[in-house]
C-alpha cells in the first residue's frame, strides 16, 4: 500500500469516521480486513467528514443536506465522477466492499478536489457491505437515485440469492428510495439482465420507465459510458441490458 | 497457532447445545417446556401431563427445538427448530395438525393475531409464512408449503413478533437490526413494504416483545441485546424512546464470582402480568431483572432484581399468561457434554400480586405454590434431581454457544488463509 501523504482537504487519510459514533465489533481483530465501521444509524453518519466543504461540522441546520444519489458497488468511481458535475448541488456516495478499490476512489476524489477547486465536493465513497447495511446509512425515502452498474452475476443457481438485485433486497431499496425515485441497473450478462428486470417487474413498488422518459433522462446515457466496466464492454462491442424503474407508492 | 486449535472450531459444530424454552397459554390453561427435541406440556385445567399425538410423516421433533409459542387465542401451539420442521398443534387435542418443512434450521416463530398465519424464520434470514385459512380443527392436513415473506440478507433472525394492533411484523437479527414491516392483506404474496428500521443496538438483538394496554393499544416495542441494553421503540417511526443499560447495574456485580468479567447480554425478555414491568433474563444473573415501562412517558427504568436463592438458576427462557399474574421461567439445556445427564430443566415462577389495587412486590413461588405443583414440575423438568454444578456448567456452555452463533468471528490473516486451504474455486491470477 502506498504510504499516503495526501492533500489537506481530506484530513484523515483513511477517511474513517470518528469511532465513537460507529460500532466496534466485540473481540474484533484489528488486523482483519473484513472489519469496517458501520454507523449505528443514519443520524450517526458523519457528513462533515465526507463532504467537508458542503456540510461543515456541528451545524444545527433545520434542513441539513442529505445524500440523494448512491452508487452501489461503485468500483473505481467512474459514475460518481461523471455525476458530480452534472448535479453539482446533490450529495452522492459510492459504496464499495473491496478495500483497495474503495481506497482508490478516495484518493481519486481527493486528487480531483485538489486540482479542481470548488468541484467534486459533492461525491464521496464508503467501504461497506451495502447488502447488509443500507438502512444504517440512509433514512426512509432519502435517496432519489440508486445505481447498480454491472453487478456480480453469481452464475450458479445456488448463489442467485446473493445477487444484489433480488426480490427481498428490493424491499430495502424501495424503503430507501423516495416515491418517484429511480433505480438504474445495467449489465452485460444477458441472463442477469433478464433476472434483474424480472425482479423489478414483479415487485409491487417499482414500475418501468417509459421509452420517452428514458430518452429524456441524462443519466441513462452515463450507464454505458461513464464506468470503466461500461467502457470495456463498449470497446469489445458487447451488448448491455438495462432496467430502469421508478419507485411507486404500494398499491392499496 | 497450532493445527489442533484450528480444527477445534470445526468439531464443536456437531454437538451444539440448545437452551430450554418455556411458553404459557394466554389463559394459563397449559404450560409447555421444550428441552432439546423433547416437547413437554402440562395441562393445568385437567391437572395432568399432556400426551402429544403426531401421526405425520416425521412425527415429533428429531432435533433441538429452537422456538415455541401459543397463538393469541391459545387455540394453537407452534414448535420449530433444528430438524427444519415447523409443527402446528391444536391445543384442544394436542394433535399435530400440520408439519411444514423448511430448507434451513428454524430460529424463530410467530403467529398472526387472528391466528390465520404462522410465520417462521430460518437461519439464513428468510421469514416464511404459511396460511391456516380454511382448516378445520383436529383435521390432519397435507404438508403445507410455505411462501417467503421477507428477508434479512444473510443474517440469523433471532426473534419475530406481530404488533398488538396487527399492523406490523417485527423481525430482529444478529446484525444489530430490527426491521418493522407492514403486514399486507395477503402475506403469502410477500411483505414488501418496510415501515421502518429500529437501529441503535451495537450487538446482536436477541429478543423482542411488545408492551401495551387498553389506553395504549398500539403499544411500544422492547428489545434486548448482546450489547447489554434493553431499548424501547416506537415502531411506526423507528424512533428510539429510551435505553436501559443492564451492564452498569450494581446489583449484578454479586454473581458469586462465576467469572472475572460477567457478561450482561440479555437473552430473553417478557412483558409481566402487571402490564408495566418487563422481566429480563441476563447472562450471569441468577434470577430475573425487572424494568418498569411507563407507556405514557415512554421510558424504561430499573425496578428490581429478583434473585433465586439456594440454587443456580440463570433463566434461559421466560413466559407469561398476562391474565393470571404469573411469570414463568425455565433454565435448561440439551446436549450438554461431560455430565451424567445431557439434558436438564428447572422451572420456577414469580407472582405479581395485587394488594388493595396497588402492585405489591413480586414473589418467587416455592415449588408447592406453583399451579400444578409437583406433578407439573415432574412433567416439565423430568424427574431427575440435578446438582448446582451441572446448572453452572450448562450456563457456561450456553453462553459459549450463543456467542459463537450470534457474534461474528474475526480471524487473523494467517487463520483465514488456513481456513481457505480446501477451496477449489481460486481464480488464476493474471
Amino acid at each position: 500500500m502506498i504510504e499516503k501523504e495526501t492533500t489537506s482537504t481530506f484530513n484523515k487519510s483513511t477517511g474513517l469516521p470518528r469511532k465513537r459514533f460507529y460500532r466496534a465489533r466485540a473481540h474484533s481483530n484489528p488486523l482483519s480486513d473484513s472489519h469496517f465501521p458501520v454507523p449505528l444509524s443514519p443520524s450517526q453518519f458523519d457528513y462533515s467528514l465526507h463532504y467537508p466543504q458542503l456540510v461543515p461540522a456541528a451545524s444545527d441546520d433545520d434542513n441539513p443536506k442529505r445524500i440523494q444519489f448512491a452508487d452501489i458497488g461503485c468500483g473505481f468511481g467512474g459514475l460518481l465522477v461523471a455525476l458530480s458535475t452534472l448535479f453539482p448541488d446533490k450529495l452522492m456516495i459510492g459504496m464499495e466492499i473491496r478495500d483497495k478499490v474503495s481506497e482508490y476512489v478516495k484518493e481519486r476524489i481527493s486528487a480531483l478536489r485538489t486540482t479542481n477547486p470548488g468541484q467534486y465536493q459533492n461525491i464521496s465513497v464508503v467501504r461497506t457491505n451495502s447488502m447488509k447495511y443500507i438502512p444504517n446509512y440512509f433514512e426512509k425515502g432519502q435517496l432519489t437515485k440508486m445505481f447498480f452498474l454491472f453487478p456480480d452475476p453469481h452464475f450458479k443457481e445456488k448463489n442467485h440469492r446473493r445477487r444484489v438485485i433480488s426480490p427481498h433486497l428490493l424491499d430495502e431499496y424501495a424503503y430507501t428510495l423516495a416515491v418517484g425515485g429511480i433505480i438504474y441497473t445495467i449489465t452485460d450478462v444477458e441472463e442477469l439482465g433478464e433476472w434483474m428486470k424480472g425482479c423489478l417487474e414483479n415487485h409491487p413498488m417499482f414500475e418501468a420507465l417509459m421509452e420517452e422518459e428514458l430518452e429524456n433522462d441524462l443519466v441513462v446515457k452515463l450507464l454505458t459510458s461513464a464506468t470503466e466496466e461500461g467502457q470495456k464492454v463498449a470497446r469489445n462491442g458487447g451488448q448491455t441490458f438495462q432496467a430502469v424503474y421508478r419507485r411507486i407508492a404500494p398499491p392499496l | 497457532m497450532g493445527d489442533a486449535q484450528m480444527e477445534e472450531g470445526d468439531n464443536t459444530r456437531e454437538i451444539e447445545v440448545a437452551p430450554a424454552l418455556i411458553a404459557v397459554d394466554p389463559a394459563q390453561r397449559s404450560v409447555a417446556v421444550a428441552v432439546g427435541s423433547d416437547l413437554r406440556v402440562y395441562d393445568l385445567i385437567g391437572d395432568c401431563p399432556v400426551s402429544l399425538v403426531d401421526d405425520s410423516a416425521k412425527p415429533f421433533h428429531s432435533d433441538s427445538i429452537r422456538a415455541i409459542r401459543y397463538d393469541a387465542s391459545g387455540k394453537l401451539f407452534v414448535s420449530a427448530g433444528d430438524d427444519k420442521l415447523v409443527k402446528i398443534w391444536s391445543t384442544d387435542s394436542w394433535f399435530c395438525i400440520s408439519s411444514v418443512c423448511c430448507e434451513k434450521r428454524v430460529s424463530a416463530v410467530a403467529v398472526s393475531n387472528d391466528g390465520l398465519f404462522v410465520c417462521f424464520a430460518d437461519k439464513f434470514g428468510v421469514v416464511w409464512v404459511v396460511s391456516l385459512k380454511g382448516d378445520a380443527e383436529n383435521q390432519a392436513l397435507a404438508d403445507k408449503k410455505a411462501a417467503p415473506m421477507l428477508a434479512h440478507y444473510c443474517s440469523i433472525i433471532t426473534s419475530l413478533e406481530f404488533s398488538p394492533d396487527g399492523r406490523f411484523i417485527v423481525s430482529a437479527d444478529r446484525d444489530y437490526k430490527i426491521r418493522v414491516t407492514v403486514v399486507p392483506k395477503n402475506p403469502l404474496d410477500g411483505a414488501h413494504e418496510i415501515q421502518t428500521f429500529c437501529l441503535g443496538h451495537s450487538e446482536y438483538v436477541s429478543c423482542l416483545d411488545f408492551i401495551h394496554s387498553p389506553d395504549y393499544p398500539h403499544g411500544l416495542l422492547i428489545s434486548g441485546s448482546g450489547d447489554s441494553t434493553v431499548r424501547l421503540w416506537d415502531v411506526t417511526l423507528g424512533s428510539l424512546l429510551d435505553t436501559c443499560e443492564i451492564g452498569s447495574k450494581a446489583e449484578l456485580s454479586a454473581t458469586d464470582g462465576i467469572e472475572e468479567d460477567p457478561c450482561h447480554a440479555v437473552t430473553d425478555l417478557c412483558t409481566c402480568p402487571n402490564g408495566t414491568s418487563v422481566a429480563l433474563a441476563v447472562q450471569s444473573l441468577k434470577g430475573i431483572m425487572l424494568l418498569n415501562c411507563n407507556l405514557s412517558a415512554k421510558t424504561l427504568s430499573m425496578a428490581k432484581v429478583v434473585l433465586v436463592e439456594g440454587e443456580t438458576l440463570i433463566p434461559t427462557s421466560l413466559g407469561t399468561s398476562l391474565s393470571e399474574g404469573l411469570l414463568w421461567m425455565v433454565t435448561g439445556i440439551s446436549k450438554l457434554q461431560g455430565f451424567d445427564h445431557s439434558s436438564l430443566a428447572r422451572v420456577r415462577a414469580v407472582s405479581f400480586p395485587e394488594d388493595d389495587g396497588r402492585d405489591a412486590e413480586p414473589v418467587l413461588l416455592r415449588d408447592d405454590e406453583i399451579p400444578g405443583g409437583q406433578k407439573l414440575l415432574e412433567r416439565l423438568q423430568g424427574s431427575v434431581s440435578i446438582g448446582n454444578d451441572v446448572f453452572l456448567a450448562a450456563s457456561e456452555a450456553l453462553k459459549t454457544s450463543m456467542r459463537s452463533l450470534l457474534i461474528k468471528k474475526q480471524y487473523s490473516d494467517e487463520k483465514r488463509e488456513f481456513r481457505k486451504r480446501t477451496r477449489n474455486d481460486r481464480k488464476l491470477k493474471h
